[in-house]
This record gives structure tokens, sequence and C-alpha cells, in this order.
């Protein structure tokens, strides 16, 4: 990929990885429930028109250790603690699944934390008439058709291993990434959220995707309902919960227009 | 070597299409199944059968912990563990085990366990499982992340409540108590034997080498599925330089007894197919939650039985499901007559090099009067010729050391 540079910040005696690329208005991106392993078509996307920072989130490919958070404040913390080693506090934010989470939390806790949000996704409200289903009790043949509407591809070009990579390794980076999300939602993904989005001030854009297997897309008005700043919601027509793989072009053009340049 | 009587309470009336109408025994169990009235008779059954085993010198009784499981109806073991203590009078009484994370605070297990220990003059073995990832993370909401780090805090938390001579505090990372100091206090001192059950994984035969606890392999697939495991087991601690004591090791085999080899798989085999296609039936969605194996273990390649089962079989069921042929073969149950299962259950004492053998002599939907006789043949014929051994060369130091028979105290004979 031309542009894109890597560097490493230390954090907390650990090294972390953050990706840059692009030019324009900067928007800080928190992984989905794999992370990133790789570079991918979204991301590519969005660079088109804005300065996209990844950096890693705790037991994400490329971040540092997760077992140590042992709490939510824990967490909170460790994503602070991580956007200000990447100078992104107060950037334009988009969260992917647990990382949409994580941004919701970190714009509550801190309101000078993070500028405009999109939420793609988010898990942290959770209605026992409508649930969230339960992303870890999956069979393995299950799994691509939970994460994807495009299972076939996502089983291809997300869970197979790329080629030459050692299959053990590359199974447990993926486990680790699915175990520190654990490690924050299990067993609904409720830690409290609804008692702060009310501080969440910032204006926010909820996508999700409409065939999302995992978080329904009636949580979209959820949300909305309680985000103190203003919303707009967009249900792209097509997508899974990996609304990034699944309609990664789609994606980053709805960005693209909240942000504005 | 140790015999002892171990029994899983199965429930003993799932419907013959189980399997094909519903999918899992564990965690999501159709409630509509359970009988209570049926249930009133199953566990009156269960006790008289851990009772008989005891009455007819089995060395010890063991009882575990499943919840939300059609083929473990003992979501509190203690509870069956009170019970024996005032229904037998010398026999160890082995609750394999309290899974140490979901008892909160995890002290709990000090106090009860002391209890028990009390209760029946120094007889308790304590088992500490981490417990399945059913049982833990599905059926107890336990996060799969921190399971270990829970469990390996409530047991320092425990062991320090048993020893500590006085009141102390608690400042753990998940668990803060002011003020730690169980009543009563168990008789063994410092505290009973420890056992832990284990999966296969390289960290847990560390573990007990470390501390000097015994290793039990609670295996469903018999001896020849179990082999790996123990070679493993005894490689790690030649490794680490301890002595190859069969008594560090426990091992967990279904027997079926009866006359004549004939007759026996007569006997046995409705039972047996009862467990294994039945009361096995466990959905696959439950078998691996991240965080539940560490890396190393992934390294390692070691598969809990539920995980390589799940790989093995078909149609998202987590164990195989085998027919009675290879249940037999293959050792998954051991069949015969008393001379036979005698000299089966020998070689596999020795060459797993097990000094505290397990025997499941109740499975599946077996009733109570064959369970008897089952458990009867064997006190009487095949007990005999197993007695003695490894006892020559080695001391068994993880076994009960009660208050002398005289001293103890137990239930007053009934007037009725």
């Amino acid at each position: 990929m031309s542009g894109l540079r890597e560097h490493a910040l230390r954090l907390h005696g650990e090294s972390v990885r953050v990706w840059e690329k692009g030019a324009g208005r900067t928007v800080g991106v928190l992984g989905g429930l794999l992370g990133f392993p790789r570079w991918t078509p979204f991301l590519d996307a969005l660079a088109g028109r804005h300065h996209v920072v990844v950096p890693s989130l705790p037991g994400h490919p490329g971040g540092g250790d997760f077992r140590r958070l042992d709490d939510l404040a824990d967490f909170v913390t460790a994503t602070l603690d991580l956007l200000d080693a990447a100078d992104l506090e107060g950037a334009d934010f988009v969260g992917l699944g647990p990382g949409a989470t994580l941004a919701a939390e970190c714009a509550a806790f801190s309101r000078t934390a993070v500028g405009k949000l999109v939420l793609v996704a988010p898990f942290g409200l959770f209605d026992a008439s409508d649930p969230v289903a339960d992303l870890w009790a999956r069979r393995a043949d299950e799994q691509a058709a939970t994460f994807s509407a495009r299972p076939e591809a996502f089983a291809r070009e997300s869970l197979a291993p790329p080629p030459g990579a050692d299959e053990t390794e590359h199974r447990i980076t993926q486990t680790r990434a699915l175990e520190a999300a654990a490690r924050l939602l299990w067993p609904t993904g409720d830690r409290g959220l609804a008692k702060r989005l009310h501080r969440v001030r910032s204006e926010t854009l909820l996508v999700w995707g409409e065939r999302d297997a995992i978080v329904p897309p009636s949580y979209a008005k959820r949300f909305a309902d309680a985000i103190s700043g203003g919303t707009q919601t967009r249900i792209l027509p097509g997508a899974g919960h990996s609304v990034d793989f699944d309609a990664p072009e789609a994606l980053a053009a709805a960005i693209e227009e909240f942000l504005g340049d | 070597m140790k015999l002892l009587w171990f029994h899983l309470m199965p429930y003993t009336d799932l419907p013959s299409d189980f399997k094909q109408k519903h999918a899992s025994v564990w965690v999501d169990i159709d409630p509509a199944l359970f009988d209570p009235a049926k249930a009133n008779g199953m566990y009156n059954d269960f006790l008289d059968e851990l009772e008989f085993a005891a009455e007819v010198g089995f060395d010890g009784v063991c009882v575990n912990e499943h919840h939300s499981n059609g083929y473990g109806l003992m979501p509190s073991p203690n509870l069956i563990a009170a019970t024996l203590t005032r229904r037998t009078r010398d026999a160890a009484i082995c609750v394999l085990g309290n899974s140490l994370a979901l008892y909160n605070p995890p002290i709990r297990v000090a106090e009860e366990f002391a209890m028990l220990d009390c209760m029946s003059g120094g007889r308790l073995i304590a088992g500490f499982p981490v417990g399945t990832p059913m049982d833990t993370c599905y059926a107890y909401g336990m996060n799969p992340s921190q399971l270990r780090e829970r469990y390996h805090e409530a047991h320092d938390l425990i062991v320090r409540a048993w020893s500590a001579s006085e009141p102390f505090t608690w400042h753990g990372r998940f668990n803060q108590l002011r003020y730690v100091n169980p009543w009563p206090r168990p008789v063994q001192r410092p505290h009973p034997p420890i056992w832990i059950p284990g999966g296969g994984s390289i960290e847990t035969w560390q573990w007990c080498a470390q501390l000097d606890y015994v290793y039990t392999y609670l295996s469903y697939f018999g001896y020849k599925q179990g082999e790996a495991t123990m070679r493993g087991f005894w490689g790690e601690m030649q490794r680490l330089g301890k002595d190859a004591n069969p008594f560090r090791a426990g091992f967990l085999q279904f027997v079926g007894v009866a006359e004549t080899r004939k007759e026996a798989l007569e006997l046995y085999a409705e039972p047996a197919q009862y467990f294994y296609e039945r009361c096995l039936h466990v959905d696959s969605r439950w078998a691996a939650p991240p965080g539940y194996a560490s890396e190393a273990t992934q390294r390692a390649r070691v598969k809990s039985q539920v995980v390589a089962a799940a790989e093995r079989a078909s149609g998202g069921d987590a164990y195989a499901r085998p027919g009675f042929e290879d249940i037999v073969s293959k050792g998954y149950v051991i069949i015969g007559s008393a001379d036979e299962v005698a000299e089966q259950l020998r070689e596999v004492a020795i060459n797993l090099n097990v000094g505290q053998l397990m025997l499941l002599l109740q499975f599946g939907n077996m009733s109570k009067d064959l369970a008897f006789y089952n458990t009867e043949l064997f006190a009487k014929r095949v007990a005999p010729q197993l007695r003695g051994l490894f006892e020559d060369e080695w001391e068994n130091r993880w076994w009960p050391r009660p208050l002398p028979a005289a001293a103890r105290s137990s239930a007053r004979e009934l007037r009725r």
C-alpha cells in the first residue's frame, strides 16, 4: 500500500503499532472484533480524503497486553492513554464493534477526548426483548456467517491465515483479539454504558449493517435516543456486522459525508 | 493402590430421540425434560449407590460439580458429600471438586470443605477443578479471559485461609476481604489433600508438581485415549525431577463386570450407549470460548476431550458418538468377567502409572440394581486382585489422615 506508514509507540513499557495514511483532516480508527491483522480496503478508501491513524487496541494485532486490564475503568484508561500517546486527543474517531464501544466510553468519560464520532455496530447496550447475539457461542462453521453477510469471502480473506503464515500463530492472534473483546464485553456487552451515554455530546454517526447477525440494527435507535449530541443513522443494505469488510466503499463514503473535509 | 467409586449422577430418563430432537445435554438443555418427582428417585438411588460402595469396601467415594447438565445432577457436590459424611464411616470422601472461580468469595470453599472435613472426622479429599467451559463460562457466566486468573487467586486465598494461624486481610486482584478467618477449620492440618482434575495442559502438570498435588485425568474415553495425557504428565514430572510415585496421579475408568464377558456385554450395552449417545450429546458451540485455553496450551496443541471430540464429530456435536463395539474395543468402558476386568485394570494402572484409580460403575441410565451388582462384583472379585499394587514401593502422601476411628464421632442409628 503506497503511502502507508507504520511506527511503534511506547506505552506502559510496551511497543504498540500505529498505522497512518493519507492527508487532510485526521480521523482515528479503533478496530473491530479481530482488530486489523492487515491494512484493509476500507482503511484505504477512508485514507483517500483523510489522514487516517490506526492505533492498535490492547489484544489486537500490534496492540499491547490486555490481560492486565480487569474492568471497564482499566479498558477506558488504557484507551485514553493510547489516544494521547498517538497524539489523537480531540480527533474525530471511527470505532468498529468493540472499538466503537471504547470510543463511546472515552467520549462519555472525557469530553475533550473525542471530536466527531462514528460508531459502527457498537456493543454496550442489551435489551433482553431484542438481545445482542452470543457471538462467543458459535460452532466453528458458523463463525464467518456470524461476522459477515459475505461469509465465504470473509472466511477466505479474514479468517484463514494469509499464504505462508504459521497457522497456529494466526489462530492464536485471532483468538487473542476475540478474548480481548470477551474480557471487555462478556457475556452480554453491557458494562453500564446506558448510564453514561447522555454524557456523549459529540456529533455522532451511527452505522449498522442491515444484516448484522450480532448486534441488531434496531440498537441504532437506542444509541441515538441516549446520546446528547446530534446523531445521524445510516443502515447499509446487504452488510453484516463487519460493515467495513462487507461494504468498505459505502462505509467510507458515509463517513466522509458525515465528517466533511 | 486406592480404588474410588465415582458418581456423575446422570439424569436417567432422557428420551430415546434426545439426540435427534435436542441440541445439547448441557447449558441450554430443555427444562421440560426434567421431572422433579423422578429426580427424587434418582437422587435417592444415587446416594444409596455411593453409600453401598463405601459399605462394600471401596477406599473412597467421589462426587463432582456440573451446572445445567443432563448427565451431572450435582451443581453442589458439597450437599451430596455432607450426606455421605453421615452415612459412611471409613471411606475417603473425595469432592472432585469445587470450581473455585465460581464461589464468591472463594472462602466459601474453605468453609464448606472444612465443614465436610470436621463432619467426616478428617476423611475429605479437596478437589479444585477449573471447571469446563460449559459450567463456568456459559452456565455461570464467568468471563473466560479471567477464569484462570480468578481460579489461581481463589486457590491461594483458600490454602492461606486454611493454613493461617490468625485472621488476615486479603488484598487480591479480584477479591478484597478485610477479615479472613474461616470457622470451622479442617481436621487435617494444614489442610486436606488437594487433587486437581485436569484436561492435559502442561501448565497444570507443572503447577501440580510445584505444589505437590495429585493430578487426575477424568477420562470419558478410557485408558487408550488417556494414555497420551498420562505419558505427557509423567514425562513432565521426570523433567522437573519429581519421583514417579504413582499416587501422584488419578485416573477415571468406566467399568462393567459380570459373571461372564457375554453377560457383561448384554447387561452394559444399554447404559453405555445411553451415556455416549445421550449424555455426551453436547453442542460444540460451548466447547471453546476465547481465553479458556491458554496460548501455551494452544501452541502445544493440547485439546480438551470436548474440543478434540468436537473436531472429530460431525453435525456440530461436541462429542463423537461411538457405537457399542467401539465403546468396548477402544476401552471407553472396560467390560468383562471379574478376572478379565482385573487383568485389564492392572495393566491400565501399571501402564499409566496411576495409584488413585477412580471407577465409574454406574453410568448412563443404569438401574440401581445393576449398579449394585456391578459394584458388589467389583468389590468382591476385582478389587482383591488389585489391592496392594504399588504399596510396597511407594507411600501415598495424598490420602486423608482422619482422626483415629475410636475418636471419630458419627451418626447415631435411627429409631423408626
